[in-house]
């Protein structure tokens, strides 16, 4: 009885008109007004097949909700002619559709083994105390100034720079645990610190509209992130260049091999 | 050529241990902009590149000897020669943007830094594969990137090196800039096919391979950003250029990224073959002076190295050679602080985590050695344990779907075969002690 009775509460969460606990995102049918669908329609244009539009139309949902709500699934089902439940199916193989709202802030802690031998993982448990939470969970009223979503994250491809954390996905290089805890309180406090690289610190909202490709709204500018490269990114050509090294020298004049023999 | 002399010989003899291509526009102002990229010799090599025959192309990419950056080591032309020559379906080049096995960093600051060398590299591997349609597949955590490339692909178009008839040359292509969604498998080539399809990202069976089937069913082919951007440099300089640089076999000049405990850490570019002894002095030496423990070639998935490994010449065939794989040439260097079986089940836990799910041998043998490992990181491990491990790698190794269930048993084996005593020395304290119960319930159970 026990699986009959798991299995309707999963009809209840797939159930296209029953609530579900993340729609208290305030979420409604306006939600998904005529501006959204317009913007869902242009990333369909953007792909000779139109589901390809899938994965960037879902961070466009959280774009608007801060999560992936069964609503925000029945919406794009209905733009991409899938069922709900083959959208549900994509939802829940990436780690970056969250499926209870974020917090103004996410913040994303390196515990991969470089990171983490590094302090990545005292950085973690440092910040998990602080906030009083766990893995996707968050600190404060979701979407409300200083609230703070907390998860560890593999890999970051930022490893010169170890131990990294992310906030909405900008790098904060170098991450001792007080480093780290003065960020996030700073965060909480609603005074968001600059990132080490990219662009100022908004809203998590509007870095997912940004991951749905539509660069026209806070911190997408790219004139307020041109800093220069990072020390680390340009060791070896920095080096290079004091020394004198460089590569061979091109020759003036290079000839094509000719065209292959067709056979 | 005997096999010794060609391993035995560098093509560059004479080259600087720093021979700065991909990276040499990184120091300039606002390198990542089109005036600077333009300045410096920028969307000249499309100029040739239009001018010529696309055929023609392909076999200068052959004659250079350029192999795949992602891992592999394929040779590039030799896979894009395999895409059809008619054009009776839409041609597809998707680049492989998702940079996520651990230790590897070199994508993320190439496109930071100089997103424009990409997109050339795209536009004239496009023409030379006869595809309209570009798709640069970014990890979506890589949010400046996106951002970098969203703005370097606009002005592109702005300036005519995209969309129609590029440079008055009657060739098209479209690029689209596509952000991933969380998953490291996407970064094997038909699980991002997939991804990019709209789908979970789960790898595809090969054959049919992409240059017959790829996205869309139609020919495509998938290569790596360091490859893609590459390509410009090897039109300017030509094939002979491109190989004054690095090993016979493996020619050209490489991005090492050099990550832990070392001075100096970040991108070194150098002539494939260069070894990490001589990365290592030019980027200080041991952080601290700690002395090295251990090291990855080239990501978690390329078996461990040690101190003994310091003159291998990191190349395709070097590194295989000695028993481990070129990869990314990410190299995570570890002092001797850090216990190897901690290491290991760290990594064992992010390929659990990552396993699609798709195949047993890997979604199964992920979730239990790394329950394995980290019974025995809490010191309740057994020799026996050390034998499980090395059982479930023999039933994961080439049994699984993908690379992916491969990548995962390196870190276990080669942490077995280097470090055997230091996996016995966590099981000291329950030696002769009958713990077969508590082993008994660990196994039996899935609850963790």
């Amino acid at each position: 009885m026990t699986e009959q009775f798991d299995y309707t509460r999963t009809e209840h969460v797939l159930d296209p008109s029953g609530p579900t606990p993340a729609e208290h995102a305030g979420s409604d049918a306006d939600v998904f007004d005529e501006r959204v669908r317009a913007e869902a329609g242009a990333i369909i244009e953007r792909y000779p097949d139109s589901r390809s539009a899938l994965l960037p139309m879902l961070h466009l949902v959280q774009s608007v909700q801060g999560c992936v709500t069964t609503e925000g699934m029945r919406f794009c089902a209905e733009q991409l002619a899938l069922s709900t439940a083959e959208v549900n199916a994509v939802v829940t193989f990436y780690t970056m559709y969250k499926r209870e709202p974020c917090g103004k802030y996410l913040v994303s802690v390196c515990t991969n083994t470089l990171c983490a031998a590094m302090g990545g993982d005292e950085t973690y448990r440092a910040l998990s105390e602080e906030l009083g939470v766990g893995h996707e969970e968050t600190a404060g009223t979701p979407g409300s100034e200083g609230s703070v979503t907390l998860e560890h994250a593999e890999c970051l491809a930022a490893c010169d720079f170890a131990p990294v954390m992310q906030v909405n996905y900008e790098y904060f290089d170098h991450q001792t645990a007080e480093r780290a805890l003065e960020t996030v309180r700073a965060l909480r406090r609603g005074e968001p610190p600059h990132p080490t690289r990219g662009a100022p610190l908004t809203d998590f909202k509007d870095t997912e509209r940004q991951l749905a490709g539509f660069f026209d709204g806070p911190g997408a500018r790219e004139g307020a992130t041109a800093s220069a490269s990072a020390p680390e990114t340009v060791r070896g050509a920095e080096l290079a260049r004091q020394e004198g090294w460089t590569a061979p020298p091109m020759p003036d004049e290079v000839d094509l091999p000719p065209v292959p023999d067709t056979k | 050529m005997s096999e010794a002399n060609t391993h035995g010989t560098t093509a560059s003899a004479g080259s600087a241990p720093l021979t700065p291509v991909l990276t040499r526009r990184w120091l300039s102002p606002e390198s990542w902009s089109l005036r600077t990229y333009e300045q410096l010799e920028g969307y000249t090599a499309l100029r040739t590149a239009l001018a010529a025959h696309p055929d023609q192309i392909t076999e200068l990419v052959k004659s250079a000897g350029l192999r795949g950056r992602g891992g592999a080591g394929f040779p590039s032309g030799v896979k894009w020669g395999f895409m059809p020559k008619e054009r009776s379906r839409p041609h597809y080049l998707v680049i492989n943007a998702d940079e996520g096995e651990p230790g590897t960093c070199k994508d993320v600051p190439l496109m930071m830094a100089d997103p424009h060398s990409l997109i050339e590299g795209c536009v004239i591997a496009a023409y030379a594969m006869r595809a309209n349609h570009c798709m640069i597949y970014v990890r979506g955590e890589a949010l400046h990137c996106i951002r970098r490339l969203h703005h370097a692909v606009r002005e592109a178009y702005e300036a005519g090196y995209l969309g129609r008839n590029i440079l008055d040359s009657g060739f098209d292509l479209d690029v689209v800039v596509h952000a991933g969604a969380g998953a490291y498998i996407c970064g094997e080539e038909t699980a991002l096919l997939d991804s990019l399809e709209g789908k979970r990202g789960q790898p595809r069976l090969k054959p049919p391979f992409p240059a017959q089937a790829g996205l869309y069913s139609c020919p495509t082919t998938v290569n790596n950003v360091e490859t893609i951007a590459s390509v410009p440099y090897i039109v300017n300089g030509g094939a002979e250029w491109f190989r004054s640089m690095g090993r016979e076999k493996s020619p050209g000049p490489k991005i090492f990224s050099l990550s832990g405990h070392v001075e100096r850490p970040g991108q070194y570019e150098a002539p494939m073959g260069t070894t990490l002894r001589e990365l290592l002095d030019l980027a200080g030496g041991m952080k601290d002076g700690v002395p090295l423990k251990f090291w990855t070639p080239g990501g978690s998935s390329t078996p461990l190295f040690t101190a003994d490994h310091l003159d291998v010449p990191l190349d395709f065939e070097g590194a295989t050679e000695a028993g481990s794989m070129l990869g990314t040439t990410a190299l995570m260097i570890f002092n001797e602080t850090v216990s190897v079986p901690w290491a290991v089940m760290k990594w064992t836990q992010f390929y659990e985590h990552e396993s699609c799910g798709k195949c047993t041998p890997c979604r199964e043998g992920c979730f239990w050695m790394a329950q394995v490992l980290e019974r025995m990181v809490a010191g309740r491990g057994t020799e026996e344990d050390i034998d499980t491990l090395l059982d479930v790698c023999d039933n994961v190794l080439g049994r699984s779907f993908c690379a992916l269930g491969d990548g995962a048993v390196s870190p276990i084996t080669s942490g077995i075969k280097y470090f055997r005593e230091e996996f016995l020395a966590l099981c000291e304290s329950n030696r002769g002690q009958d713990n077969t119960q508590d082993r008994e319930s660990a196994l039996a159970g899935v609850a963790r």
